[in-house]
Parts: C-alpha cells; structure tokens; sequence
C-alpha cells in the first residue's frame, strides 16, 4: 500500500450540524496505484464522493472535523497548508463531477475556462494556453475544437460538455483523475462514449484514475479493482472478478440483486434491499447495514473490521458470516445472487 | 394500421408535434420547427405495459405529454377506450383526465414543496368533489399502499428521501383510480436499490388495480424487466417496436442494437467479450433531421438507399415491427451475437 | 443579439406612446380640478374662465386634444406651459435636472461603493460577527425614513446648526456657486439617499452571493486549483451581480424621476424633486405631467439600457 500513488488511510470525515455531528466517512481506507482505475461504489449517502473531495481539500471548513492520512506522491494532503493542496488540485489530480451543465460556468467561453485550469498554474502566454486547449479537446475527441473554444457551455450537448471537463481536468497533466459519477447525467449511448474515452485516456496517458458512481453497471467496462461503500464505511474491496463473482458482503449482493438485466429473462420480482441508508448522525451500533440485512446475527452489534477472510489476499469485507455460509445464503431462491432470507438456513 | 395490442385502451394514430421555431427583427416569422414528434402510431392493450426507449432529445416525453393533452398536438389521433382526445376543450377532457394519470422523472421537482403530502395527493380527490374525512381516509389508504404511512400525511416534501417522494408521486397518480398511467423515467434519479422497491412497487400496484402502464426509459435493463412490448424512439419516429422479449433477443433495427450494446452487461467475463456498437457523436437536431431514414448519418450499416427512401414500419411477424431497409437478423446477425450475447436467446 | 436589442428598442419606443396616452388620460379626463378655473385664478369669472378654456384649447374635443398632446410631445418636445411659473415646463424640469443628476449621481457611486463589498463580505463570511453585525445595521438604515435620517444629520452635523458642524446645511445646494461648492452641499444629501440603498443592495448581494456560491461551477473553479480570492470574485460575483445590475438601473431610472423628492425636500436642493412637491401644492397639473411623462421616459430608457446589458452579461438571455 506504501508504495501507491494515492493511499488514503483511515479517512473519518465528521460534519457538525445543528443535529448533531454528521460522520459522512467513518474510517475509510483504499489506495489507487500508477495505470489503476479504482472503481468506488455507493448510494447517495455512502461517503463516497466526501471521500474523494476530502482528498482534494475541498471539504476544509470551520465546521468539518478530519482525520487520517491521505498519502499522494509521499505527501500527506490531509495536514497540507492550503496554498500547498490548491497547488496539487488541478495541477497533480484532477477532479470531474456529474452534471456537466451547472459544473462550467455559465458566462465564460470554454476557451477561457480551459486557459484559467492552465494559467492557475503554469506562467505561459496566451497563445500556449490556446494551444495546449486546443491540443485537449482534440484529445477528448471533440471536432473543430478551435471554434469551440470561443462558445460557451450552453453551446454544447450534455456528452460534450463532459469531454470539456474531462479536457479541463486532464490539462496540467494530473497523475490521478477523480471522476465523480461522471456518467449519471448522461445517456447511455452517451455514457459508454464517456467511459471509453476515459479508459482511453489513462492508457494513453498513464494516469491513476478514481471512478466513483452508484451503478454496478458503469464499473463493469472500466476498472481494475472495486470498493464498495455504505454508510460512511467502506463494506467490500477487491477485483472486479472478486466483486461480481464472490461477493462478500450482504450489501453487495443487494447491489448486484437489483440490478436488472438485458441479456435474462424476466424474473418475478427484483431482489430488492429494504428499508433506507441510515442516517449518518445516529448510525446503527455496530455493522451499520444491520438494520437492512436479513442475515444479521447476533455479532453484529460489534463492528466488523475491513479484513480477508475469503482466502483471497486483496478481498477484504466486513462481515462476521463465515464464508462458506455466505456462499450459500448469497444465493436466492431465483437462483442469482441477491439478498434474501432464506429458510432453515441460519444457526 | 394496426400496430397490435389487440382491444385497445389507448390508440395513437399518426401524432405529430412540432414546435416552431421564430426568428425575425421585429416579427416573428416561422424559419424552422423542432419536429418532436414526427408521426408516431401506437397502441396499448389494457393491462400491459408498453416500454418507450430512446435517448434525451428523441421525443418520447414530448409523446408522453402530448398523448395526455397537456401540450397540444400538431395532428394526429388519441382515442381512449375509443374516443378521441385530440381537439377537446379542458372542461371536456376532464373525465376522461381521471382515467389517464402521470408519473414524472425529477421526485424533487414534482412535488409542490410548500404543501403538505396529504395536501399533494389529496389534490385530485379533491378536484374531482372529495372532501372532508371522507378524504382524509382516501389519502391515507393511498399512503399506506404504496409503503408509507398515514403519520407522513403531515409532512412536507423535502423531508423526505428521493425514493419516497417518488412514492408520493405514484399515490398521488393512483388517486383517482386511472385505468392508464404514463411513467415517465420514474426510477431514472434513484439509487439503484430504491430504484428495484420502486420497479417492485409499481408491478405490484398493477396486478392489484388492473393498470395499464407506458413506462418510458432510457435505461433498457430496467425497461426489459417491467414491459410486455416496447417501442424503440429515434428523432420523433418509432423505429422499432414488438413483443420484450423479441426485441431484445432478435432487434432488427441497428439502432435498437446500439442501444442494446451500450447498456452495461454486470458481468466482467460477458462484457469483455461483447464487441459493442459505439456511435460517435450527437444526436443530430430535431429541428434538422437527416433525410430519409433519420438514422442513417451515424448507422454503421447505411447505404445509399438510406438517404433517399425513409424506411416504413414493417411487421416481421410476431407483432414485431421495425423500419429499416437493412434489418439487422436477415443482414447481420453476427452483430447482434457479437454485442448482445444472450444467456437465453428466445427461439427465432 | 442584434435582433434583441432592435426588439427591446422598438418595445420601448411603443412603450413611451402608451403611457403618454395613459398620463394624458389620468391628467384630461380625470382631474379634481378645473385647470381652467386653476388657470384663470381667484376671482375670476364665468366669462374670463371661459376664455381661458378657449386660449387653452381646453374646450376641444378629447381626441383633438390628444392629437395636439402626441403631436407636441413627441414632435416637438413640447410639455406645454407651467400655469404657476407662466414658463415652459419643459425648460422647467431641464433646469432642475442637472442638480438631481448630480445627487443622485453621487448617491450612487456611494451605495454601490458600501453597499456591494458589504453584500461580499457577509456571504464570504457568512454567520460571523462581522456578517451579523453588518445586516442589522443594513435593516436599520432600510427601517429609518428618509427624511428623518436626513433632519438627524443636519441636526448632528450641519454647519448653521449642528452639533458637530462639518458640512454645509441645508440650502447651501442653491447658494453654491462653483462645482465643488455644489459637491460639498451634496455630501449629506448623497449619504441620507444612499443609506437606504446601500443596506439594499448589500442584503441583494449577499443572498445573491450565498445561492451562486452553493453552484457547482464554484466547486468546479476550487476543484481546478483557483485561488479563493479568484474564485469567488471571477466566478463568484461575476455570477451573482446580475440581478444587481438589473436593479441599478430601475433605481436610477425612478430616482431621475423624481423620487428623490423627499431628500430634495430636506436639504433644499432645487432638483426635480422639489419642483414635483411643489407643483403639487399649488396644482400646476400641466409641470406634474409633464414630470410623469419625464419620468416614464427615464424608467423606459433605464430599463432598456439594462436589458441590453443583461444580455451582455448573461450569454444565455441572448439566444432566447
């Protein structure tokens, strides 16, 4: 883990609010190597995107409590000065975020915009950072990209405006991308044109690349290793190969359950998860899919840490249920993977 | 033309809706019309569900709200349970609105956030001549069978998640006791979790009240799981149209396959392995579609036929129809193997 | 953006027919009293009122009447003749006009000077000390009636009878001879009137400020690596002046009108204003028109000039 581009080691992330303290991230760790997309899956509220911008240095305010290391490049951006972490924002990683229309501003060309990324910076004249906007958005695959670059974000479709932002996160040659569910807002059609551009890019250029959405479906065509997450916690780590083919945790089979698909048949009904996420002021004691799981027993009140236990040396889970037991009860009675409870099965 | 669901509880014939477009100094003058819906024919059978699929920009919500009147349609036929919509003035429409509900995709921008959910959903109670604790015990009923409870009455809006405010909608819709509703992209803004209580929620509701369902998407896993048929949007034409399961073992129409192969197979080996569609860049403008079949400037199979002659409905048997001079299962079924490959093919 | 601004010319000029005919109709049909017998004065007599009404073209049909009023105003810039001053009101009002430009000039230069880095501030520093110090002084200076404010500042600092006596009191406006004689007279006058709009347009900016620094685009910029300072001055309040613009100009505009009459009033100044308040008194309707009918032109303009730079400043307003 040492020797990784970005470790983020036991991350809590703590918001003060007029209810009480909000622990958005509750001891989050993961790291992303040189080459190595991470995907990051979970549902609104999962810590997820707090994680990723606390990394950036974009949650710092009076009222937020952090701590954890965040090693990047043998620094730690979590006791960084300010100037210093705006140095390595834009410039070292670059973050893109889901809605592409509201995220540029409104009033300035995109030529602007782009040179604003360079000239934050780098000191070069106008015309380098006309050129090297030019040079990017031929990169992200936009046409006559020197008429674009007098137009402004109105001007152009949904799946464009995220090349734009994508050109603009990538111009400092940054040696991670963070990609806040860049694809949610997006088609379908438009959202395979996103991502493959995106694993594209980080062969071409070799980056690290973070992927963080709620849709099983979108890590599919893009990463390497995967980290679930809910409710502050990350709950499973591992391939993609272990994620989708030897899921470790009840969470995770919820996921995978609801998931409907294009190439079965219709089943009766979707396996669903019950009940909502918790609310992250007063989280459940313990294992905090407790309360939504129908396997819970009684050691889950006690908090399970992220460990192997599935014999695979980089799956981690949190879950107390014994493997071999998981690997029946994972199992629904529509013969997928999904969360269900299942008869005569539980000590 | 009949375009099967035998015993029609809506039949759209021919709908057109254009919004013009005006320029000019001083008076607008008409340069140009946004052809949203450029000629569209279809039925629904009571009690099914018909899925409509396309991207944003294809016209599909435009179809929704011009089939429900609530923007005028430029020409064309909607008759319900065999009478004709189109041309009828409000206080007309009015009990025919009861039969015909809507579900809206935004659960945050569909609730009128300074009323109170029994408010909301007691609104068409209301409007329709309900009153009183009568009411009350109306509102509370819809509450409870779409999983809430009757304490949430008092509530408003953003105290809720997105996943229950879309549940409010769906009482609200249920109010009246419609024979039709229209969801439009009712699971697209959700997690994917709530998104399968709320797909659960919405068949369940159909079974108990005999409903028949349009449920547009453009997320095709989700449509293949809740529709009997489904119809494929293209530039304000439908494209392609037939039973589920056909469509997504056998499509015909190239575009029907591209959307097919750009949705996300959630396992690694399958997916590795598919050799999707990918069309590059946009949508061309509803205001300017391509001559001739709208698809042929980005489908891979085009042929000069395509620019000259716009390809008509054809039914392959079935009640399977597709407009396309090249249909993909006589012309390239080694396409649809290479991007969609099946686990359980339905026999062709 | 050539066609909006073309449209928004036209709609303007159109505008001004309008409501000349609405003023001519408020002012010839429904007046309390007899401008004739007005005009004519105190003991006149049947006979001499009715000559007057003649000279005065009075006993005309309405239509021709309106016909000689559009015809006047907009072909020869006429606004017809005090019945007081026995002057032309149009010379009237150009010669109170350069002392209202100059007060509210002044007053505008002041408020935007307070008023807008207070709006900053407070939504930067949002709930601080400073923050909440800063709005309850804003809602005093909004609460406190304008002539009040202005008599408690001639009272504190007056020269003839204040405590403190710093500037020139009131009337020194018409007994200075020299531009900077005026300047000096219009201090006080130029604070009273952009008290209240200077706590306005901080309030304005700060809600502003605190709705577009919530944007994504702000996340965005920080995300790039921005300084703050660049963040929120050239994403921030580049976005959230707008609607500030817009009002700028109303307020200019209705000012030039005429509605700085109760400063005017305070301190003495022959502006715009005080002609109104006194044309009132003595009901010279034909110099309250032709004020009305001044104004609207001025709100008519304002509003257009700001229109235009709306789409300047908005790119999305221009492809409507």
């Amino acid at each position: 883990m040492s020797d990784a581009l970005l470790s983020v080691e036991d991350l809590e992330v703590t918001f003060e609010t007029d209810d009480g303290p909000l622990r958005a991230v509750s001891g989050a760790s993961f790291s992303v190597d040189r080459g190595e997309t991470l995907g990051i899956v979970g549902e609104s509220g999962s810590g997820k995107s707090v994680a990723n911008l606390t990394v950036l240095g974009l949650t710092r305010a009076p009222n937020t409590a952090i701590s954890g290391r965040i090693m990047f490049d043998g620094r730690d951006l979590a006791t960084l000065p300010a100037e210093e972490l705006r140095r390595v924002r834009g410039n070292d990683i670059g973050m893109i975020f889901q809605d592409p229309l509201t995220s540029l501003h409104p009033f300035y060309k995109i030529g602007r915009q782009l040179a604003e990324a360079i000239n934050a910076h780098r000191d070069v004249s106008d015309n380098e950072a006309r050129e090297r906007s030019i040079e990017l958005l031929g990169l992200v695959g936009i046409p006559e990209p020197e008429r674009r670059l007098s137009q402004y974000p109105h001007e152009f479709s949904g799946g464009m405006r995220q090349r734009v932002m994508i050109a603009m996160a990538l111009i400092n040659d940054p040696k991670l991308l963070i990609a806040d569910e860049p694809t949610t807002a997006l088609d379908v059609t438009i959202q395979a044109q996103i991502l493959r551009l995106i694993a594209e890019l980080q062969e071409r250029l070799g980056m690290a690349v973070i992927l963080i959405t709620h849709d099983l479906g979108v890590i599919v065509q893009v990463v390497h290793r995967v980290n679930v997450m809910y409710a502050g916690r990350i709950v499973e780590a591992g391939t993609l190969d272990d994620i989708f083919y030897d899921p470790q945790h009840p969470y995770t089979w919820g996921l995978l359950g609801s998931l409907t698909r294009i190439d079965r048949a219709r089943t009766s009904r979707l396996s669903q998860i019950r009940g909502q996420p918790p609310s992250l002021i007063a989280p459940p004691q313990g294992c905090h899919f407790r309360p939504r799981c129908p396997h819970a027993f009684d050691r889950c009140p006690e908090t399970p840490p992220l460990e192997a236990r599935s014999g695979s040396p980089g799956h981690l889970d949190r879950c107390w249920l014994e493997p071999e037991e998981k690997r029946v009860v994972r199992i629904t009675s529509s013969g997928e993977i999904g969360l269900e409870a299942r008869e005569g099965v539980r000590a | 033309m009949s375009l099967d669901g035998a015993g029609r509880l809506l039949e759209i014939t021919d709908l057109v809706k254009h919004f013009p477009i005006k320029r000019g100094i001083i008076v607008d003058r008409e340069v140009g019309r946004v052809r949203a819906v450029d000629g569209v024919s279809l039925s629904v059978a009571p009690g099914e569900t018909l899925g409509l699929v396309g991207e944003s920009g294809c016209g599909k919500s435009t179809l929704c709200r011009t089939v429900l009147q609530l923007i005028e349609p430029t020409s064309g036929s909607v008759r319900f349970e065999g009478q004709e919509l189109v041309g009828r003035r409000g206080r007309e429409l009015r009990p025919l609105r009861r039969e015909m509900q809507m579900i809206f995709q935004d659960p945050y921008a569909s609730l009128n956030p300074r009323k109170r959910v029994g408010q909301i959903v007691g609104a068409p109670l209301a409007l329709h001549g309900a009153s009183g604790r009568e009411l009350r015990s109306q509102v509370q009923e819809l509450l409870e069978r779409v999983g809430l409870s009757s304490e949430h009455m008092n509530r408003f809006p953003h105290e809720f998640s997105g996943g229950q405010r879309q549940r409010i909608g769906i009482a609200r819709a249920l109010a009246l006791q419609p024979k039709l509703i229209i969801c439009d992209e009712p699971v697209s803004a959700l997690d994917v979790s709530i998104q399968a209580q709320i797909i659960n929620l919405l068949e369940d509701l159909q079974d108990e009240f005999d409903l028949t369902y349009v449920f547009v998407a453009h997320d095709l896993g989700v449509v293949r799981h809740v529709s009997d048929r489904i119809a494929v949007m293209y530039l304000g034409k439908i494209v392609e149209l037939g039973p589920a399961e056909e469509v997504y073992a056998n499509p015909i129409h190239p575009y029907t396959l591209t959307l097919l192969s750009a949705v996300p197979i959630p396992d690694p080996r399958e997916n590795a392995v598919r050799k999707p569609i990918v069309l590059e860049g946009d949508l061309p403008s509803p205001a300017n579609p391509p001559p001739a079949c709208r698809f042929h400037t980005r489908c891979p199979y085009a042929t000069e036929i395509c620019s000259e002659i716009e390809p008509e409905l054809v039914d392959y048997g079935g009640g399977h129809w597709a407009a396309c001079h090249h249909p993909l299962h006589r012309e390239h079924p080694e396409a649809i193997a290479a991007a969609v490959p099946h686990a359980d093919a339905a026999p062709r | 953006m050539l066609r909006y601004i073309v449209r928004r010319v036209l709609w303007g000029i159109a505008l001004l027919f309008i409501t000349s005919a609405v003023i001519f109709l408020i002012f010839n049909i429904l007046p309390s009293a007899d401008p004739a017998v007005l005009r004519a004065g105190r003991n006149a007599g049947p006979q001499q009122i009715a000559q007057v009404r003649h000279t005065l073209g009075l006993d005309r049909p309405i239509y021709v009447q309106f016909a000689d009023y559009m015809r006047a105003v907009f072909l020869h810039f006429d606004f017809g003749y005090s019945y007081q001053y026995n002057y032309p009101v149009r010379a009237l009002i150009f010669q109170r006009l350069p002392a209202t430009a100059f007060l509210v000039a002044g007053a505008v230069v002041i408020w935007l000077g307070i008023g807008l880095p207070t709006g900053i501030v407070s939504a930067v520093k949002r709930r601080s000390l400073l923050d909440r110090a800063m709005m309850a002084t804003s809602l005093a200076l909004i609460s406190a009636p304008v002539f009040w404010l202005g008599l408690v500042l001639l009272y504190l600092f007056a020269q003839d009878l204040g405590r403190f006596p710093i500037f020139p009191g009131q009337g020194a406006y018409a007994e200075a001879t020299t531009f900077f004689g005026r300047a000096e007279a219009l201090i006080l006058p130029w604070f009273v009137l952009a008290a209240a709009s200077a706590a306005i347009y901080a309030r304005y900016l700060r809600s502003s400020m605190i709705d577009v620094m919530a944007e994504d685009y702000i996340r965005t910029a920080r995300a790039k690596g921005l300084p703050e300072r660049t963040v929120i001055m050239r994403h921030g309040v580049r976005s959230a002046i707008t609607p500030v613009v817009t009002l700028l100009g109303l307020d200019i505009g209705t000012l030039l009108a005429g509605n700085a009459i109760l400063t005017e009033s305070v301190f003495n100044i022959p502006g715009v204003g005080r002609l109104l308040l006194t044309s009132i008194e003595r009901s010279d309707l034909t110099v309250i028109q032709g004020i009305v009918l001044f104004g609207a032109f001025f709100i008519i303009t304002f509003n257009l000039i700001v229109d235009i730079a709306y789409a300047f400043l908005d790119p999305r307003v221009r492809y409507q």
